[in-house]
């Protein structure tokens, strides 16, 4: 019954609906502005905690990542579905995830994030968005012409424990070391005292919309990358209807919370360097499409045992701390020093990619 | 029975795209689809419906599911 609730449009209209609501609370709760959630930033901050990267201004170790994973894998294994899978071109999947961060934070925030900022009157949202939309076009366009990373095999129940093991490592990390106020660094973590880094809910709100947000997305598939790619494929409106009452319900959220604030300058956390909003997301919705799913999918997919999509997680982390320790990610001020040039290596990369992939395969039998 | 898709190890999309490959091809008639993941299994049956096909049966493998679609 509820199984079937969730795979139903209704199912994935209140899961949106779900994280429509507590994406600005979190936000009203302590995270950054426009920034309830957003996968690509978090993840970022915790390659910043780890010492991945110093950028002082974005160092904070992520409960809702961590939330996301473990929520997923509980789900998974109340409803019988976590199923360990690996193997469909790991080291592809890390590089488009290195790419796909790369680009999400030229814009400054991953398609997640790219909906809140619009649901918060951000109109620069609008340059990603038309980005993410051109990226997952072109990636339709390849997979309509034979792209595919081939098949993952079934394999031992540690691979997809490895992801959700690393979560709990983290959130240990987080309570033998916890932020102490004022100080950069508490035990082997860092910790931001200023900036988006210093702005954060309660660790256990966090931890529970997280999980809560993970068990819900589990089921009903949410995806924020599908939803445009299953439109523009085969025009079905499934997974779009999701991500449609994401941004009504976070717009009215936001309304009722007095966080609409409409506008192009002086958003939280944003540039106006439309060009490169756009650039950005065209290689971020590019790489999410050619790895079949948003950064959001690919934590919960991790979650559920795909070992394949954990290889993109830890790619997006480690993209993160390329693109801060080389200046490739953007800053309120604009595009990053180098971060015009890692766009158009990242698209080179993902075009190369998009266009080498393309053994057609037997769909006859193995 | 010829009219097999083995999408199992295969990740979103690949599961519907092959699948409508197979319904373009054979129009009318019965399709089995091998899947091994359950969103894939809701995918395709989604899909397969949306083309005017039926589901005949879901029957549970070792590895996944088999998905029997007809059209008449």
């Amino acid at each position: 019954m509820l199984r079937r609730f969730f795979a139903s449009r209704w199912g994935i209209i209140s899961v949106g609906a779900f994280i429509g609501v507590f994406a600005p609370l979190l936000q009203k709760w302590g995270n950054p502005g426009n920034m309830g959630i957003c996968v690509a930033c978090f993840e970022r901050d915790i390659a910043g905690t780890l010492g991945l990267h110093r950028a002082d201004v974005v160092q904070y170790l992520r409960p809702e990542i961590i939330g996301f994973v473990l929520g997923s894998l509980i789900a998974a294994y109340v409803f019988k579905e976590f199923r360990p899978r690996a193997g469909s071109a790991p080291i592809v999947r890390f590089v488009l995830g290195a790419f796909a961060m790369i680009g999400a934070l030229v814009f400054l925030g991953c398609p997640w994030r790219a909906m809140f900022r619009l649901a918060g009157g951000d109109g620069n949202a609008i340059f990603g968005i038309l980005g993410l939309i051109g990226g997952i076009w072109v990636g339709t366009g390849f997979l309509k012409g034979g792209y595919n990373l081939g098949r993952a095999q079934e394999t031992k129940t540690v691979v997809g424990w490895l992801l959700p093991l690393i979560m709990l490592g983290l959130l240990t990390l987080m309570l033998l070391f916890p932020q102490v106020e004022g100080q950069p660094q508490s035990g082997i973590l860092f910790y931001s005292i200023k900036g988006p880094g210093s702005l954060h809910a309660p660790l256990f709100i966090a931890l529970g919309v997280g999980l809560a947000v993970g068990i819900l997305a589990q089921r009903s598939r949410f995806c924020t990358m599908g939803a445009f790619r299953d439109l523009i494929l085969f025009r079905q409106t499934h997974l779009f209807l999701g991500v449609v009452a994401l941004v009504i319900v976070a717009f009215v959220t936001n309304l009722i919370l007095k966080q609409f604030h409409p506008g192009f300058v002086n958003q939280p956390i944003a540039h106006t360097m439309e060009l490169w909003n756009v650039g950005g997301m065209v290689l971020a919705g590019l790489a999410f499409s050619l790895a079949g799913g948003c950064p959001g999918r690919q934590l919960f997919l991790a979650g559920e045992g795909d070992g394949d999509a954990a290889v993109f997680v830890l790619g997006m982390i480690t993209g993160a701390a390329f693109a801060h320790n080389f200046g490739l990610a953007s800053s309120p001020q604009g595009v990053g020093p180098h971060g015009i040039a890692a766009v158009v290596i990242g698209l080179v990369v993902c075009l190369f990619i998009g266009f080498t992939m393309r053994k057609k395969i037997a769909s006859g039998g193995r | 029975m010829s009219n097999i898709v083995d999408a199992r190890g295969l990740s979103c999309p690949q599961p519907v795209l092959l699948t409508m490959e197979k319904i373009k091809k054979v129009k009318k008639g019965a399709i089995a689809i091998l899947v091994d993941t359950d969103t894939s299994k809701e995918n395709v049956s989604r899909a397969a419906t949306s083309q005017g096909w039926k589901i005949k049966g879901i029957k549970v493998e070792r590895i996944g599911y088999r998905l029997m679609i007809v059209k008449k």
